[in-house]
């Protein structure tokens, strides 16, 4: 009889383990470390597979009016080109509304859409011969005037959905009657998702006249869809695996699809693999990004600087086509109240369409977009009453305390839960963080200093956790366990990175009482879980992780009613009395307690003729929204956080340091400390670089002139504050019955960097003596800061 | 024939001049670990690790971004990648505390920031300064991790001395290396013809009249962004960091009477902190912005002045050093002040055929003060918006020899004369600031750009005026006139 495997994959003695015993490593990271780990490019593949390149229009709006396909296929090296008259099936592959041609017919509605893509023998050879296509003239387009500009777009009623309106009580009576009336408004800036591993994949054709699509992809499900479409064969021909991402971040949730089809198209019709790679600069060019946002508020507060309501209105940039837009507006407003109660509030959400690439998810999802305008409002209330805006903030806090107040409930209807949390975690951290003591330290400073200014700002998160998109919450998960013992787990979550692999095979291991090397976990496949949602809005672990529990409860039950009949069949043993634990089976029997080995147990359950294999499923409950009324309970629930963040700004040049952060962060009880600390801190950083240095620059014809890291800067490594202090809040479990009482950790921390740019904002409003609260777009590069400086210290010689 | 070690294996490899290192290894030699994130020697996930005998006779390693390193420049070299560190199980300590500080999540820049630290904890045998957080940056600011936010990689590179040695250092064997150079005969003509590798003036001077077209290649920083980004071909390369007269270092005193040193024009960023470390710190602690370490370790000098970019970041303080340049041609050789150098954008006034062989630097005076001010939107591995080097000394009360040049205002690094004058012999007072300024503002007209306005450069170079003006008056300024970070 066999017995169990040793894994080969232990950690080596020297790996330190962290203290906490859930806190256990990435499931990859000796192979990371090792450069083991493959991507989509390192893949092994056929010695004849294709390479593709892409031809990108390098107008932004136009029609495409020659495009010899023909000569170009006789380039040197070219094995196929194929444009939007080689597509059997649909060309239109916009993910949930119509609108996303895979190559151009005619109209041209970006600089960067995929007019046509070729085929050749290397890499280099296709790019090669793209180039040559253009300079040869086989392209040609007729240019028109593109619309680049948000608000003119829809003051034209240029929209790629219609307008969306949450309200809630008499929002014009709270501006008439407020004390004070605050109003404003911002550029809020894109971002790009810079993945280090840009879009990839590689199609291999099948016997049955389909695709085997291995690509670096959020959602492999819809990717299964539409190549099936493009192709016009049914979703059963295509498989989609993705084994890990070099990231994602949101870039790889609809944006990896086209760059399949394109694949499948031309493995198709050449009976050959074929593999595609954006090189950087045409990734950033083909893909959309966050949405840029032009938000504007008008707020009626109290003497105390009490929001007693108003109105905000956000107008998203959402590039050529709907894409995810909808939702990504929606949730915008959803979050534009951030942790405070706006009263009485009408949030309006626009869908401006322009001509540049469909932007698209990015972690926080509008979120974040939706949180400037209230915090900027926050901070605009706070120097009109001359109070620390921390001081306004807290005062603004959801509450509990008076329920007839009704200032716990949102602007679209949903009861805000855990509120206490809320208010404790903020006082931990205004504490721990020694914020009044600093407060008082840096407004001396800044007295004593014209050169140097120094800004300090604490701010809150709070963010919905479930896709607003009903039907998505839901997952499965497919559970195998063999006859050595050994169990393999597969489930419809992508691993980007953010550790979700890891935590499944945590929760299997804890299900089933085992060693986490017992446990492996396999590429994401779609004809193993099929049907699955996109690996967004921090729902991985949640919903894969309750839907792995599930396949691990069902045979957990079936293995023990064998058990109560194989090993206790005279006894007559309860199934309650059995756990499993440590590799074994734990009987409590009258006669003591009886343990039994998980492989003796498997063995004599597979020669019991007992299925070994299971399926899990989860469907989040409760969550509800009428998007007709504008109200719900969109959310399961809200994760919270907060950051304190302390800036220097060199007044002369605009320059600046952020000195010290400290952030303590809810995430309920966590199912890996190490793993959610990475998310926290990445999150915070990957914030901190969209509201300071990473700057998206299109020039007037609406070409993207930062097509590389050269001129697009996210954060590096000096740009980590010399002083983080990270904490996850403890002692707070979920209230709502998620996996292990955990919350979603992957985007509500990128939220805590609004810290960083209220920080700025806070050391430039020094130099009007905390009265004025300068307007600063975002990202807020040196060269903002210095417009900003300059345009304080001019009003104040003027006045 | 490219003849080199690959993790302590000899190899001999056919390629094309314009092949990377990258290239070679993902696509020739089917190495995978090491990975593409750019092509444009800005992320470093390609990052590797070159080993080359040092004068001291040791194996000597520094990080490189082999996605826009000429493969050629491997002859003779060790080239050692992700791959080659681990002894089955047992992790090199680079690996060991990444794993042990969760300092991966996707993984895709892990293997270039191990390879960063690899050479960071070779080094420390050789240096065993402490890991300042000045050096840590120094080290990791070209290994961009979107992922991590980096405390955790921070964190690793602080405890890789508390992980177990390597149980097998093969690297630091220098026995086994190949022979390093191909042989240039007195014609241009060479063993390897289409990557001519000359090692002396004389026969780098043949090649180029033999092969006018071909170019030449230092660190190919910036040309190799023609191969990666505009997929040009290059059918012949003339490299000229094997050129014995471009990596030497003099002492000299010129005819006009100042001393100073004559640096080879293929002198890297890297072989030249030590010196400005020493005499220099302004233009030193500018050194440590300029690119990466990846950068710095194989672009030169020489490299950066001919280029003639208006953004490149040592013009600027060369010409407010007065620096000058040794120029060697088929004509014979000559000298040139630098600010006779830069014609217009990218024109100098190198002649046909014509290479610069070294870089007159001169020696510190001790009454002279130099400040170089470098502006960017992000502190490490950033392009100038705009960069202000500022060269004076104080003489009874009065600023003399003022010398000012900046860099991204216009079509070449550029001296400003008119500010100059307006400063020279006058008391640092707030006139003859105001009067700099004014001249400052009709001397310049910049341009806007990706990485800034023109108000924005206006304006900010103005008030770099308005900081000379506050360290001027204050040497040692009671209040605080810079970020911590970039003083120095």
């Amino acid at each position: 009889m066999r017995t169990l495997t040793s894994l080969p994959l232990a950690a080596p003695a020297d790996v330190k383990r962290p203290a906490d015993k859930h806190a256990r490593m990435h499931e990859s990271a000796i192979k990371h470390v090792t450069g083991r780990a493959a991507y989509i490019d390192d893949l092994k593949a056929p010695a004849d597979t294709l390479h593709i390149a892409l031809g990108l229009s390098t107008v932004a709006h136009g029609r495409l009016s020659h495009l010899d396909l023909p000569r170009i296929r006789l380039l040197p090296g070219v094995v196929d080109a194929v444009g939007a008259a080689d597509v059997p099936g649909h060309t239109d592959i916009g993910p949930v509304f119509p609108g996303d041609p895979v190559l151009v017919d005619s109209e041209i509605s970006y600089a960067g859409q995929v007019l046509f893509a070729v085929a050749a023998e290397t890499y280099r050879g296709a790019r090669e011969a793209v180039k040559a296509a253009f300079d040869a003239g086989m392209i040609r387009v007729d240019a028109d005037t593109p619309s680049l500009d948000p608000v003119a777009a829809i003051e034209r009623g240029e929209r790629v959905r219609p307008t969306h309106v949450q309200e809630r009580g008499e929002w014009q009576q709270a501006l008439k009657e407020a004390a004070h009336v605050i109003e404003g408004e911002q550029f809020v800036g894109g971002q790009e998702h810079f993945y280090l591993e840009g879009q990839a994949c590689l199609v291999t054709p099948t016997e049955d006249d389909g695709v085997v699509v291995h690509t670096s992809n959020q959602h492999p499900s819809e990717t299964q869809k539409l190549v099936a479409e493009v192709l016009g064969i049914p979703l059963h021909a295509v498989t989609v695996e993705v084994r890990r991402m070099g990231g994602g971040f949101g870039g790889k949730e609809t944006q990896a699809s086209p760059w399949a089809c394109i694949a499948a198209l031309i493995s198709r019709r050449t009976g050959r693999a074929a593999r595609v790679r954006l090189p950087r600069s045409e990734d950033m060019r083909a893909t959309g990004k966050r949405h840029p946002f032009h938000n504007r508020y008008r707020l009626g507060v109290d003497g105390n600087g009490v929001i007693q309501g108003g109105e905000i209105t956000l107008i998203g940039d959402c590039g050529y086509s709907p894409d995810l837009s909808d939702a990504i507006v929606d949730r915008a407003m959803f979050h534009s109240d951030n942790a405070y109660s706006l009263g009485a509030a009408r949030v309006t959400g626009h869908r401006a369409r322009t001509h540049t690439a469909s932007n698209t998810a990015f972690r926080g999802f509008g979120g974040p977009q939706g949180m400037m305008a209230i915090e900027a409002a926050i901070d605009d209330i706070a120097r009109h009453l001359g109070e620390d805006p921390l001081t306004v903030r807290k005062r603004n806090l959801y509450r509990h305390d008076d329920p007839s107040s009704l200032r716990n409930v949102t602007h679209y209807g949903q009861q805000v839960d855990q509120t206490e949390l809320l208010h404790t975690l903020m006082a931990q951290l205004e504490t721990s963080s020694d914020y009044w003591a600093r407060r008082e330290a840096i407004t001396a400073f800044n007295a004593q200093n014209s050169v140097i200014k120094k800004g300090l700002a604490l701010t809150p998160v709070k963010f919905g956790i479930s896709f607003t998109a009903k039907h998505l919450n839901q997952a499965g998960a497919l559970l195998h366990v063999y006859t050595d013992g050994s169990v393999l787990i597969n489930h419809g979550g992508t691993e980007m990175g953010q550790g979700l692999h890891t935590k499944i095979i945590q929760v299997v291991a804890r299900e089933l009482g085992l060693d986490l090397n017992t446990v492996r976990i396999s590429a994401t496949r779609t004809d193993k879980v099929p049907n699955t949602s996109p690996t967004a809005a921090s729902s991985g672990a949640d919903l894969n992780g309750q839907a792995a529990r599930d396949a691990c409860v069902k045979l957990k039950a079936r293995l023990f009613d064998f058990a109560a009949e194989h090993f206790f069949a005279e006894q007559g043993v309860d199934t309650d009395s059995m756990r499993l634990e440590e590799g074994q089976l734990v009987v409590a029997t009258d006669s003591g307690e009886r343990r039994i080995g998980w492989g003796e147990l498997i063995q004599a359950a597979y020669f019991g003729r007992v299925s070994l294999s299971e399926k899990g499923f989860y469907a989040t409950p409760l969550i509800h929204y009428d998007r007709s009324l504008g109200q719900g309970n969109p959310f399961y629930y809200y994760a919270f956080g907060a950051a304190v963040s302390e800036v220097s700004v060199d007044t002369l040049s605009g320059e600046y340091q952020v000195t010290r952060v400290d952030i303590l962060h809810d995430v309920g009880d966590s199912l890996n400390p190490a793993i959610d600390i990475g998310q926290v801190e990445g999150g915070f950083i990957q914030g901190m670089g969209w509201l300071t240095s990473e700057e998206l620059d299109w020039n007037a014809d609406g070409q993207l002139m930062t097509t590389g890291p050269a001129t697009y800067k996210i954060p590096t490594f000096g740009d980590l504050p010399p002083v983080f202090n990270v904490a996850l809040m403890e002692g707070h479990p979920n209230s709502m019955a998620s996996i292990y009482r955990s919350k979603a950790v992957g985007e509500p921390p990128f939220m805590l960097a609004i810290s960083v740019w209220s920080a700025l904002r806070d050391a430039l409003s020094s130099l009007a003596d905390y009265r004025r609260s300068p307007r600063l777009d975002t990202p807020a590069t040196p060269e903002r800061v210095l417009l900003a400086a300059d345009a304080l210290r001019r009003a104040k010689v003027s006045a | 024939m490219i003849h080199f070690q690959l993790n302590g294996q000899p190899r001999s490899v056919a390629a094309s001049p314009d092949t990377s290192v990258l290239e070679l290894l993902r696509e020739t030699l089917g190495q995978v670990g090491t990975k593409e994130g750019c092509a444009s020697g800005d992320c470093g996930a390609c990052t590797v690790a070159i080993g080359e005998v040092n004068a001291a006779g040791k194996m000597h390693y520094h990080s490189a971004n082999s996605c826009i390193m000429p493969a050629h420049q491997l002859q003779g070299r060790s080239l050692v990648t992700v791959e080659g560190l681990a002894d089955g199980n047992h992790l090199h300590p680079a690996q060991s505390a990444m794993v042990a500080c969760h300092a991966s999540q996707c993984g895709f820049c892990t293997p270039g920031i191990v390879m960063s630290l690899f050479t960071l904890h070779e080094a420390q045998p050789d240096e065993p300064a402490p890991l300042t957080p000045e050096r840590l940056e120094a080290a990791l600011g070209g290994n961009l991790c979107r992922c991590t936010g980096y405390r955790p990689i921070r964190d690793a590179a602080l405890s890789m001395a508390d992980h177990p040695a390597p149980r097998n250092a093969w690297w630091h064997d220098a026995s086994a290396l190949p022979a390093g150079d191909t042989k240039v005969k007195a014609d241009g003509t060479s063993t390897e013809d289409s990557f001519v590798q000359p090692a002396t003036l004389a026969t780098l001077l043949a090649a180029r009249k033999r092969y006018p077209e071909a170019p030449l290649v230092a660190g190919g920083t910036d040309l190799w962004l023609n191969v990666t980004q505009s997929l040009k071909r290059y059918e012949r390369v003339i490299d000229v960091t094997r050129v014995d007269e471009l990596l030497r270092c003099d002492t000299v005193t010129l005819d006009d009477g100042r001393t100073g040193w004559w640096i080879g024009a293929a002198v890297t960023y890297t072989q030249l902190m030590p010196l400005l470390d020493e005499h220099f710190p302004g233009f030193a602690h500018l050194l440590h912005r300029l690119g990466s370490a990846q950068i710095r370790n194989r672009g030169t000098l020489g490299g950066n002045i001919a280029n003639a970019s208006p953004i490149g970041d040592t013009p600027p303080v060369l010409l407010a050093l007065e620096a000058r340049l040794w120029l060697a041609g088929p004509e014979g050789e000559r000298e040139l002040a630098l600010d006779e150098f830069f014609i217009d954008y990218k024109k100098t006034a190198l002649g046909e055929g014509e290479v610069i062989r070294a870089v007159f630097l001169p020696a510190p005076r001790p009454d002279h003060t130099l400040k170089v001010w470098k502006i960017s939107k992000r502190r490490e591995d950033d392009i100038s918006a705009l960069l202000g080097a500022f060269h004076w000394r104080m003489e009874q009360g009065v600023l003399r020899e003022v010398r000012l040049a900046f860099g991204g205002m216009a079509a070449t690094p550029k001296r400003a004369y008119s500010v100059e004058a307006a400063l020279e012999g006058q008391p640092p007072t707030d006139t003859t600031f105001a009067a700099a300024r004014a001249a400052l503002l009709e001397a310049f007209t910049p341009l806007s750009d990706v990485r800034s306005s023109a108000e924005y450069r206006q304006l900010a170079a103005a008030n770099l005026l308005e900081r000379l003006h506050l360290v001027v008056n204050a040497p040692e300024p009671a209040k605080e006139t810079m970020l911590h970070a970039y003083a120095h």
